[in-house]
């Protein structure tokens, strides 16, 4: 529980809060700005453009610029969509995107026995707008909201394009959901709380869950997160070259720019709990100058350093097909993540009773290999089956 | 309300049948079949197997690809039944870039021809005009000077350099690797640079003619090449980490639009599709024009004929025109760049001043053409997408009297629908993209 409320709650503790909500919400809407500007500015240094540079100092306004253009273009909407839903679908990708990052805290000093405090007008409390005790849940739970947004609107736009693209969605995000939700269990299962913020302190003086868990849960996080939002090389769900625009063709004027405010903003809070899951979060040395400075910048630096792999893979990597995506999360990703979440489990009991770390260590790897090579089995049948069937139909 | 009926009128005497894909049950057999991608004759057994296929209307759905769509290259319009995303029957529709190149070449004189030719197939506009140029010199019976020779294909090989560097790109994008659009079209750009200076102009160039080329290599030309010949190898290079050894790639390309040898030869199919088929047939080796008998080179060719034999192919193509090139700069022969013969090549500015045979010749060759006698020549030369020829009528006055370019881009489209059947709709954007249409080429 944040200490803020220890003391029951009165008008200060509200307004404190409600300060919280307001930092948080113009922090997600600067991020988002300064996102799409470091991905345009990042992408064109990649690929030998200068990128923007008209709107501001080196560009940096050019978000906004193009915010009010979208704001003030003609708001169309298709003689086939069902208009509810329609204008019903932006806001179901929005609002996750806030509500998830209400749970990853940006601040107070996890080293050293530090409790990740802040002071805030005389009252201790959490550097997080609120620490339920579902926590990291709630990233998972709105993560599938997210998904009603992009699958509406697909479907609500009465066109065959976004159907096909709005298809996909669902189907991707829901099987990649999956993937993420064994990785983060993983973690969970190391931290033994859902809350961020026992995540956090659990993991400090760089006790990171990346090491602590082993790397696998962090790469199957990193892909998983990055399919879940609809990130190259997992981009399907808009693949420009295939569907036009995807799930958002039929949209424009500010309805579009929604979609992708929500895009960028989910880039950050994906990026924000990477780092609060696997690299705890604000932790990291005191330097120099007040306590209260460092874990800020730990906490930005560290979240730059995933921005920046996110913008690194769309500059890099071809689309994946929507056939070798489904391959990959329910045939790799799925089982690698239960496979782990199943030997940190047994190396937890087997450090809770006493046993024999090594003779643990063989079974589970002699089980994990027995398991892996059934599965491997089972593809290939399955894969031979369908060929088979394939060159009946089509030879 | 009076209007429509010369309206149907009109449609009736000019429309080519209807356009759209329709539902099966309204299709016409040997459409369907065409449509399902049924490349050789068929036996009945076959036909009747293909015919059978029919997954009822309800679980399909017609879709509309084109002809404005992001990987199209252009503006082909694809009609896909599909099946999920699964494709079942394509068909290209075409004519959406018609503007009438071949029958304008009618009403243009020998020595306009090129430069109408030349906006034909704009991302290798040089090849048209060599087509045109050396179909025109077949019938005037006329042989050119060898540095005119030489310098054709010295334009030749850079073009072909720049179309499969923007290959490179548009197949990059196609894909989803943005990057490698942006890294194709600076390497483009490079060779752009060169043909402009030589040429005057980035695309378009009416640098080829009737008679030789319009102007001889600028000074330092051979400075410029050379820089962009060792320019572009380590560019080469830089892909082939980018793009040849990405598992993603490779798993979006390879086995994806596979076609085969006999398929391609029943289709007409040229370049590097057939190529990549393993049949090593290459209009500079197999029919040498020009003087490509005295370079050597090697003719690139692929096991699988999938998207990525033909990617393959097309990278490495890139590197033995630079290999032609090299050789080129060293057999370069002095000499004139056009032949000396007045009544096909127009005097140089200066003698027009001095003599009044230079002057008619002058005003004759401008205003009227030359006449070429009467005949009929096709000649033929490889085109970064394959055979690309040209055949004239000849009824001996200054115009032909029938113009036709045999696109490479036009008949190889006639694979997608074959190769399409079957794959996804991500597989129909990379086999569109590996087929790489200029639909300026087809629909001339």
């Amino acid at each position: 529980m944040d200490p803020l409320f220890n003391d029951g709650v009165d008008l200060a503790i509200v307004l404190i809060v409600v300060f919280k909500v307001v930092l948080t919400f113009a922090f997600l809407m600067v991020a988002v700005m300064f996102m799409v500007w470091f991905e345009r500015k990042l992408i064109s240094d990649m690929q030998n453009r200068i990128g923007p540079n008209r709107a501001g100092p080196w560009g940096l306004l050019q978000t906004l610029a193009d915010g009010i253009k979208l704001f003030f273009k003609e708001d169309s909407k298709p003689d086939q969509a069902d208009l509810t839903v329609f204008k019903l679908a932006p806001y179901l990708s929005l609002v996750p995107a806030f509500l998830t990052f209400a749970i990853v805290p940006v601040a107070g000093n996890f080293m050293d026995g530090g409790d990740g405090t802040i002071e805030l007008f005389g009252h201790t409390t959490y550097a997080q707008l609120a620490d339920p005790p579902i926590g990291i849940l709630l990233a998972l739970a709105m993560s599938s909201v997210a998904v009603y947004g992009v699958m509406l609107a697909g479907w609500s736009s009465g066109s065959k394009y976004p159907l096909l693209g709005s298809v996909r969605a669902s189907a991707q995000m829901v099987s990649y959901e999956a993937a993420l939700g064994l990785s983060v269990a993983t973690i969970v299962l190391l931290a033994g709380s859902l809350s961020t913020h026992t995540i956090v302190s659990e993991q400090t003086n760089y006790q990171w869950n990346l090491w602590a868990a082993g790397f696998v849960p962090f790469v199957l996080f990193l892909i998983a997160a990055t399919a879940e939002l609809n990130r190259p090389p997992f981009d399907l769900v808009e693949a420009e070259q295939e569907l036009v625009g995807g799930f958002h063709t039929e949209y424009s004027s500010i309805r579009f720019a929604l979609f992708f405010l929500a895009e960028f903003m989910n880039t950050v809070t994906m990026s924000a709990i990477i780092v609060t899951l696997f690299f705890g979060g604000p932790a990291g040395p005191i330097l120099v100058g007040p306590e209260w400075l460092w874990p800020p910048i730990w906490f930005f630096t560290k979240l730059g350093v995933f921005l920046f792999v996110f913008v690194w893979f769309r500059a890099t990597l071809p689309r994946f097909r929507y056939d070798q995506l489904m391959d990959l999360g329910w045939k790799l990703l799925i089982p690698l993540a239960l496979g782990w979440l199943l030997l940190i489990g047994a190396f937890r009991i087997a450090r809770d009773q006493d046993w024999n770390l090594a003779l643990v260590l063989a079974i589970a790897v002699v089980v994990l290999l027995v398991a892996a090579s059934l599965l491997n089995g089972a593809i290939a049948a399955a894969r031979r089956r369908r060929e088979e069937t394939e060159t009946e139909a089509f030879s | 309300m009076s209007t429509t009926a010369p309206d149907n009128r009109l449609v009736a005497e000019t429309s080519e049948g209807a356009q759209e894909m329709v539902d099966r049950a309204l299709e016409s057999a040997t459409e369907r079949l065409r449509e399902l991608g049924a490349v050789l004759r068929l036996s009945e057994a076959e036909a009747a197997e293909l015919g059978e296929q029919d997954p009822g209307d309800d679980q399909t759905m017609i879709m509309n690809m084109g002809p404005q769509h992001p990987s199209t290259h252009g503006v082909l319009r694809l009609m896909l039944e599909l099946e999920g995303e699964t494709v079942l029957r394509t068909k290209p529709i075409i004519g959406y870039l018609h503007t009438g190149m071949e029958k304008t070449g009618e009403d243009l004189t020998y020595l306009q021809g090129p430069t109408n030719v030349t906006r034909m197939d704009y991302a290798s506009p040089l090849f048209s005009e060599l087509a045109f140029s050396l179909t025109t010199e077949k019938l005037l019976g006329i042989e050119v000077p060898p540095r005119a020779v030489w310098i054709r294909m010295l334009m030749s090989e850079l073009n072909r350099l720049s179309s499969h560097l923007l290959f490179m790109a548009t197949n990059g994008m196609d894909l989803g690797a943005v990057s490698m659009m942006i890294y194709g079209w600076r390497e483009r750009e490079e060779t752009l640079r060169i043909l402009e200076k030589i040429t005057g102009l980035r695309m378009n160039h009416n640098y080829i003619r009737p008679g030789g080329v319009a102007a001889d290599l600028p000074d330092g030309w051979r400075d410029d090449v050379l820089r962009l010949l060792d320019l572009i190898p380590p560019r080469l290079d830089e892909y082939d980490t980018l793009m040849t050894g990405q598992p993603i790639w490779r798993e979006r390309l390879q086995g994806v639009g596979v076609i085969t040898t006999e398929e391609c030869l029943a289709l007409g199919t040229t370049g590097p599709i057939l190529r990549s088929t393993g049949y090593a047939w290459d209009l500079r080796r197999d029919l040498p024009y020009l003087a490509y008998d005295e370079v050597d080179f090697d003719v690139v060719v692929g096991t699988y004929g999938d998207c990525f034999d033909r990617y393959a192919i097309r990278l490495n193509e890139i590197r033995e025109s630079i290999r032609i090139i090299h050789q080129i700069l060293d057999k370069m022969p002095l000499g004139d760049y056009r032949i000396q013969d007045k009544k096909v090549t127009p005097p140089p500015r200066a003698r027009i001043d001095e003599s009044m045979e230079a002057l008619i010749h002058h005003f004759k060759i401008f205003t009227e053409g030359f006449k070429v006698p009467e005949g009929e020549a096709y000649v033929a030369v490889e085109s970064p997408r394959g055979e690309l020829g040209c055949y004239i009528v000849s009824d001996g006055t200054s115009k032909p009297y029938r113009m036709h370019i045999r696109g490479p881009s036009f008949v190889n489209l006639q694979t997608l629908p074959h190769m399409m059947r079957g794959g996804l709709l991500a597989d129909a954007v990379a086999i569109i993209s590996s087929v790489d249409p200029i639909m300026g080429e087809v629909d001339r």
